[in-house]
């Protein structure tokens, strides 16, 4: 089984601080980390492998330093880690980010002779966003199901999986290839090893080009991106509502004409 | 303070420290209440390799050296000084195996021992034989093509959990140390059980058991080297141990003092941190200072072992005397800056003070260190 997992390397704190004048995070002196949600899709990536045999290849798109990512993917157990990394990428936003990431999918697809499972993390602990994994999958047009909080179980063909909600879970069966996105209740990622350290270490990492992927330079980095960031701020608290009373026909009465006026 | 470590050596001291402040710190303390044998952690130590490190690589291991066990078990002792003998243990159980068995012992018992897939622990000590090794009363008597073995080992660390035993036993009465053989004994073999679980102090997990040899018969291919070696055995066994023991004390050591810092400048009292006084800074900085040394000194002994260097005796002797020592030290200390509160068990500077005191006391009391040292020193001046 062919195994592919998107990571990505993430600020390691909950309080990003953002350039007021650039609305961009401030990076400096924050150490990186993997996303800690794409740390579950790297354990189930690697189990997969145990169970079924296979390849784990880890991915993922950004500045030359997220090499130290891969290296800790491949020390939990992944067999090899490409970093897809360009300038023309900088200023990518969700959607070129998914389109980028699905280019060097099909091309990592097409040198492993195809490619089951792409596991994603259900998403980035920055950005908050949830969208590449879903974006990916509909790039690559192949079925995706996110929040996934347990495989069931992979045949030839088909995998059933659980897709946490809020009331309950689903449970999918669901076509391969298929894009799978992961919550922290699927596994409890696993401490690296010494050897896995060891091989991480010497890992001869692939790097590729945005010319390497034969992405479209019209769909990547910031003229690829669709969205643009006007203001970033911190919304100021909501003052109490008010409570109406009385009839319940009164108050719709009163009700309306309040929204009206609000619209107004 | 630079150890001047190889980059191996630092991914094994990144890699123990994370699996001790992640997997061991939360637990510890539930260990010390239960004594129960903490196969949760040796799960994680031996799926991340550590019972690798002290094992040659053509056998599984990563072909690490005593140095390379120190920073381990320091690092796991920072957490819980129990956990980490229950480690260490396995590695004293080992070495006979790696320093002295045959080609095919060494493949059918280290890839399993390498891989944490079975845990070991060694047997000398007896009930009238403690430091003085050459009183063993058990006995190992051939016949035929076996040895059968009758006698009780007790104090046995990992003793009724570890599936491997390397078991020291007398096969001639008559000559004294130089009668003891060495023997690998797995669990499951008819004729061995396990007598008596200790209640113990200090290192409450580390589980330790009586062993009872009631004519238990194995293949004559388990005896380590040859008969009348087990008394090399041991002692060389101790050797490359010890600074492994003082590895412990002085983790034990670090993380007592490590929770008095942070407690010092947390507790204020007459309006200020306690770390603002004098009388406890320089309690503080007299902790660091003999820590500081216990390191330079436990490394140097490891290196010199790992170097093939002769008569490490002296030095492993050294190390694990003074790097326990500190440790009492310490953690006494450490329990002073805590005050009532250190006293109590909802911290755990009291738990650092009892896990410390063992280590003046096994692989060769304090007593019997200063014993090795001077006997050293005297021959050498004789030479």
């Amino acid at each position: 089984m062919n195994i592919i997992v998107c990571i990505k390397q993430v600020p390691e704190t909950t309080e990003v601080r953002i350039n007021p004048e650039t609305n961009t995070l401030i990076r400096e002196g924050v150490k990186s980390i993997i996303n800690p949600f794409d740390m579950y899709a790297i354990e189930e990536g690697v189990r997969l492998k145990e169970k079924f045999g296979g390849k784990v290849v880890v991915i993922t798109m950004g500045p030359p330093q997220a090499e130290t990512a891969l290296r800790e993917a491949i020390s939990m157990g992944a067999d090899e880690g490409i970093l897809v990394s360009d300038r023309a990428f900088a200023g990518s936003d969700t959607w070129a980010t998914s389109y980028t990431l699905s280019c060097a999918i099909r091309k990592a697809g097409l040198e492993q002779g195809g490619f089951d499972v792409v596991l994603c993390g259900k998403q980035a602990s920055d950005g908050d966003t949830a969208q590449v994994g879903p974006g990916i999958s509909t790039f690559l047009d192949i079925p995706q199901v996110t929040y996934v909080k347990k495989i069931e179980e992979i045949k030839e063909k088909n995998a059933r999986v659980e897709r946490m909600t809020e009331e309950g879970y689903d449970i999918i069966q669901v076509p391969l290839p298929v894009l799978l996105t992961v919550v922290k209740e699927i596994n409890e990622p696993r401490l690296p090893s010494l050897k896995g350290m060891m091989r991480a270490k010497s890992a001869k990492l692939i790097n590729w080009s945005g010319k390497d992927i034969q992405a479209d330079p019209k769909n990547i980095g910031l003229n690829g991106s669709p969205t643009k960031v006007v203001k970033i701020f911190t919304p100021s608290p909501r003052s109490g509502g008010q409570i109406l009373k009385g009839e319940t026909a009164e108050v719709v009465g009163k009700l309306v004409s309040e929204l009206r006026s609000e619209v107004h | 303070m630079d150890y001047l470590l190889t980059d191996e050596q630092k991914m094994i001291q990144e890699l123990a420290r994370k699996i001790a402040d992640d997997k061991i710190r939360p637990v510890a303390a539930k260990y010390d209440v239960s004594e129960e044998y903490p196969w949760e952690v040796i799960k994680v130590l031996a799926e991340s390799d550590l019972f690798a490190i002290f094992v040659p690589e053509q056998y599984g291991g990563t072909g690490g050296g005593v140095l390379d066990l120190c920073i381990a078990t320091e690092e796991l002792s920072r957490a819980c000084g129990g956990i980490a003998v229950c480690y260490a243990a396995s590695a004293l159980g080992t070495f006979p195996i790696i320093l002295f068995g045959s080609d095919e012992q060494k493949k059918k018992y280290l890839p399993d021992l390498a891989k944490g897939k079975k845990v070991a622990a060694f047997a000398v000590t007896e009930p009238e034989a403690g430091s003085d090794a050459s009183a063993i009363k058990t006995t190992a008597v051939k016949k035929g093509d076996y040895y059968v073995l009758n006698g009780t080992k007790h104090f046995i660390t990992n003793g009724g959990e570890a599936q491997t035993y390397t078991v020291v036993a007398m096969t001639n009465k008559s000559k004294g140390a130089r009668g003891a053989s060495a023997f690998i004994i797995e669990k499951g073999t008819p004729g061995f059980t396990f007598g008596k679980k200790e209640e113990k102090l200090g290192i409450r997990t580390a589980v330790t058991r009586e062993l009872v040899f009631n004519e238990c018969k194995i293949p004559k291919e388990n005896l380590i080297a040859k008969e009348g070696m087990g008394f090399i055995v041991t002692m060389r066994t101790f050797d490359m141990s010890r600074p492994g023991v003082a590895a412990q004390a002085l983790g034990i050591a670090q993380g007592a003092f490590e929770a008095a810092l942070k407690y010092s400048r947390e507790r204020v009292q007459f309006g200020k941190p306690i770390s603002s006084f004098q009388g406890i800074q320089w309690m503080l900085a007299d902790m660091a200072t003999s820590i500081e040394a216990a390191r330079a000194l436990v490394y140097s002994a490891a290196r010199a072992t790992d170097a093939g260097a002769k008569d490490i005796a002296k030095a492993s002797a050294m190390a694990k005397l003074y790097a326990s020592d500190v440790a009492m030290k310490v953690t006494v200390d450490a329990v002073q800056i805590f005050g009532g509160y250190g006293y109590m068990k909802d911290y755990p500077v009291e738990k650092y003070m009892r896990d410390a005191k063992i280590t003046q006391i096994y692989e060769g009391t304090n007593q019997i260190q200063r014993n090795i040292i001077a006997l050293q020193l005297i021959k050498e001046l004789a030479k």
